[in-house]
């Protein structure tokens, strides 16, 4: 299997065998991470530049700690707002930044395509992290990590996503991804939070969070994002804790293995209570070690292709 | 001044002329159509080969002036027009200031006159500013020379505001059209609702934003027995709404334009904005339904919703450009390619959508038929010719198209407006 | 060669090794992947067989360090460095099937190094072809072979080849 894609913009895009080449390159960077000299001069003299148009501490330190790992230089531009109140658009923002000659743009932007126009207009690699709610390829893939790491596979197991799902671009990348390497997805949230058409995706849609933890080898929590509760597509937050929040009487049922997922940052009370996030069954901040790795391996793939 | 039409293969609503006449027009009006020999010693445009139509109308465009002429002005949006094939046009009163009261409505009109291509009638804003707070001065707009009255994209979303403006327009002879979408259910949306929307991530704005204003409108219409006109129809469900009020006698009429019976909602996974239009495109199945209505007559006449961008305002990213999209100089060949050519309508069809269905609800008398004393707004078409749509050769200001690339048949060779000709195609096409 | 050339030369390397290091009291042998990994499993078998006591094996994977890494038309596959003990005042022995340019062994010193701060590295190939790059030679040679510069030399062995062992030389088809 050889890499041959210049961006990474979806995790639809993206074939079975090349998923798993992520996945198995992500295994050596793991490696590299646990060194006492955590760096290695892959990519040595390569430019590496966050565009984030969007505030986001993780993502943009988790990418930025990949790059350095592989001696590559970083440079952090938060958009919001700086060059667009003086009238210019995205692509001129990206277009003045790679007049500097950098190798690759990491982008993270409030409105889905953004990154795909970005990469039909430039020559650098482009990589997607986050875009409305359409993708964020980077999370699935290091939760798709995780997963596969604790069970060894991820064809065959089942994995519920729970939560916002119509805003969740954390859910539609695992979608493609888990459904593509063979798991079996169930999503589960509030009716008024769930896409139309998205069982189209290959998903089964359960409103019954019991039934779900019940059956799940992977239970993915997804962050309510009280900023979107202007709209009110919940009666209250309470609510929403009450009928979709993980308790620990409510995982008696659940299968013994199970893992509990969640992107971050959690609301604590809200998605999951606090013993269940600190809990034997959660794996978030393997999460965050792992969501390095990935990164490095993208990077580090996509910086050896030309356009 | 007089001109001749030589060998004109007239097109009128009912069939295409069997044998080619001569067209003689004196002071602007049609004089005689004849199969005899004319005067030779006037000018003379030889049409063989081609259809010659009446001069279309389109009940829908956005010229932009004044307040936005960066993107289009009264001059280029006429010169689109004429290139299009129109010899009339309806322009919508969302500029800035807002078309709501009789000195702008003079001001657009004196200098459509200046232009001088072809005849541009303003459009009333229905209530002061499109606020939707209080009627316009209907009457004032009516006498400056509006035939019409929309609050566009604002939808009056009142109903009894709503229903007091049918009320009295019904009394004033003011034509009203609606803009059919409530604000509440399509809010933040910027393409159609459904599978696509889910995939893409994109907010939605769901097919029942605008079916429930149509219903709403049909109830208001059948109540106050007073006419609506429904603009730039989009979905199926639309079109059963307005069949069934059809057959109960109702005083609705519809139009639908060329991008939603020939784009479908797939196509905005390409983020090109010139794709992001509100109405936003449909489904696959929703666009063979307005094919189907156009050719059955649920829809009554085809416009453009002629809407021009800066590429500033479009290079936005998809959630924050601007809807719409131009359409005066595609209209015609996306119609032929779409309908025609696919067995939907006939050539006499199309120009009963085109020409005289427009002409009959604005009640333009002496518009919509080619007809001995009929005024002189004829269009003459190249029906095989084939041309690919490129941005550098729009004449409009904006070049926002969504068919930029493709491939379309039949092309405009003449615009004649008030019996002068006021476009010619000097373009060779690709064959 | 063929596979009992082979099995003397990995023999009387192993046993170079320990002569010159006087056993094999904190000596470590990486291999480089892939070849080099099998021969150094090899060479630490034959230790153990005439010493009986375990020398202690990593594997290295040098992709990440390679020179070339800017000019290769797709980055190559990263397979994982295993090394599960401090490489610090050890002596290491880092073994490689062949011997060429020098910039693989290179690559390979500076990853060790990121690993820690070896006593000394020494080298160990079963071919030595010529033709060097860089200032590199080898301290245990099972065979040198003058070969041309436009030749291939491929070591075929059992464990990740699949086949009997033998080295070939062939041209390269232009």
């Amino acid at each position: 299997m050889e890499w041959t894609k210049h961006d990474l913009l979806d995790l639809h895009d993206l074939s079975r065998a090349e998923l798993e080449l992520i996945l198995k390159t992500a295994k050596s960077f793991k490696e590299v991470s646990s060194r006492e000299v955590k760096k290695v001069p892959a990519l040595r003299g390569k430019t590496v530049v966050t565009l984030f148009f969007e505030p986001s501490t993780r993502t943009r330190v988790s990418f930025e700690l990949a790059a350095k790992r592989l001696s590559a230089d970083t440079l952090n531009i938060a958009a919001s707002g700086s060059s667009l109140s003086k009238g210019e658009t995205v692509l001129d923002t990206a277009l003045n930044i790679e007049a500097m000659n950098v190798d690759a743009i990491i982008v993270r932007h409030f409105s889905s395509g953004v990154p795909s126009i970005l990469a039909e207009n430039l020559r650098s690699s482009v990589i997607n992290a986050g875009d409305g709610c359409r993708a964020h390829p980077t999370q699935a893939l290091l939760d798709m990590f995780t997963i596969q790491e604790r069970f060894g596979r991820i064809e065959g197991l089942k994995v519920g996503i729970v939560g916002d799902i119509l805003h969740s671009r954390v859910a539609r990348s695992n979608i493609h991804g888990l459904t593509r390497m063979g798991a079996s997805v169930t999503v589960c949230g509030p009716s008024t939070l769930m896409p139309i058409g998205i069982e189209k995706l290959g998903v089964n849609v359960n409103y019954n969070l019991d039934d779900v933890i019940q059956e799940s080898d992977v239970i993915m929590l997804l962050r309510i994002q009280k900023e979107r509760q202007q709209e009110k597509y919940l009666p209250s937050i309470r609510e929403y804790a009450k009928v979709f929040g993980i308790r620990q009487q409510r995982l008696q049922k659940a299968k013994k293995r199970v893992l509990i997922m969640h992107p971050g940052p959690t609301n604590r009370g809200v998605e999951l209570t606090a013993d269940i996030a600190d809990g034997e069954h959660s794996v978030i901040l393997e999460q965050v070690t792992n969501g390095v790795a990935i990164r490095m391996a993208i990077l580090y793939l996509l910086l050896g292709t030309k356009k | 001044m007089s001109l001749l039409i030589k060998n004109a293969k007239i097109v009128g609503p009912d069939k295409i002329a069997l044998k080619a006449q001569n067209i003689l027009i004196e002071k602007g009006m049609i004089k005689e159509i004849t199969g005899e020999e004319c005067p030779s010693n006037i000018k003379t445009i030889d049409a063989r080969g081609c259809y010659v139509v009446p001069g279309f109308i389109d009940l829908h465009v956005h010229f932009r002036e004044p307040g936005r002429e960066d993107k289009e002005t009264i001059e280029t949006g006429s010169k689109a027009a004429v290139k299009g094939g129109f010899t009339t046009v309806l322009c919508m009163p969302n500029t800035t200031p807002v078309i709501d009261n009789k000195l702008i409505v003079e001001g657009i009109m004196k200098e459509a006159r200046r232009v001088g291509l072809l005849n541009v009638i303003p459009v009333g804003a229905i209530t002061k500013g499109q606020k939707g707070e209080e009627l316009s001065d209907l009457f004032e707009l009516k006498e400056a020379g509006c035939l019409a009255v929309s609050e566009d994209g604002a939808t009056v979303q009142n109903s009894n505001l709503m229903r007091l403006a049918m009320d009295y327009c019904k009394m004033t002879g003011l034509f009203v059209m609606d803009h059919c979408q409530d604000g509440f259910l399509s809010q933040g949306g910027v393409m159609n609702e459904g599978y696509h929307s889910t995939v893409l991530g994109m907010k939605g704005d769901p097919g029942i934003s605008e079916t429930v204003v149509v219903a709403r409108d049909i109830e208001l219409s059948r109540y106050l027995n007073a006419p609506i006109h429904l603009v730039h129809m989009s979905l199926k469900r639309s079109m059963e709404l307005i069949q069934q009020a059809k057959k109960q006698g109702i005083q609705v009429t519809a139009e639908a334009c060329p991008h939603h019976f020939s784009l479908s909602d797939d196509m905005v996974a390409s983020f090109n904005t010139s794709f992001k239009v509100n109405p936003p495109l449909r489904s696959k199945e929703d666009v063979s339904a307005i094919k189907k209505a156009i050719k059955d007559g649920v829809i009554d006449c085809i416009s453009t919703d002629h809407a021009p961008h800066t590429r500033e305002d479009k290079e936005q990213d998809f959630d924050h450009a601007p809807f719409g999209m131009i359409g005066l100089e595609t209209a015609l060949g996306v119609t032929v390619s779409e309908l025609v050519l696919q067995d939907y309508l006939t050539w006499p069809q199309l120009v009963q959508r085109m020409s005289l269905k427009p002409a009959e609800l604005l009640q333009l008398d002496n518009k919509g038929k080619i007809k001995e004393g009929f005024d002189a707004d004829i269009t003459i078409i190249d029906p095989e010719a084939e041309w690919e749509v490129r941005a550098e050769d729009f004449v409009s200001k904006s070049s926002n198209s969504p068919f930029i690339g493709r491939t379309l048949k039949s092309k405009v060779k003449y615009t004649i407006y008030g019996g002068k000709v006021v476009y010619q195609c000097y373009t060779k096409s690709i064959n | 060669m063929d596979a009992d050339n082979i099995r003397r030369a990995v023999s009387r390397m192993s046993h170079e090794i320990l002569e010159k290091n006087k056993g094999i009291g904190n000596v470590c042998i990486i291999g480089i992947r892939t070849r080099g990994a099998v021969l150094a499993d090899r060479i630490s078998q034959t230790i153990k067989e005439i010493e009986g006591k375990e020398v202690p094996v990593g594997i290295l994977d040098i992709t990440l360090y390679r020179d070339d890494l800017t000019m290769v038309a797709s980055q190559p596959v990263v397979h994982e460095t295993l090394i599960n003990f401090d490489v610090t005042d050890k002596k290491i022995v880092l073994v490689d099937d062949v011997l060429f340019t020098g910039r693989t062994i290179r690559a390979a010193l500076d990853a060790i190094i990121d690993f820690g701060r070896p006593a000394n590295i020494q080298l160990a190939v079963l071919i030595d072809r010529g033709h060097r790059e860089l200032p590199i030679r080898a301290d245990y040679v099972g065979k040198n072979i003058p070969t041309f510069i436009d030749q291939n030399v491929h070591v075929v062995l059992e464990e990740s080849d699949q086949k009997e062992d033998k080295v070939v030389i062939e041209n390269k088809i232009v």
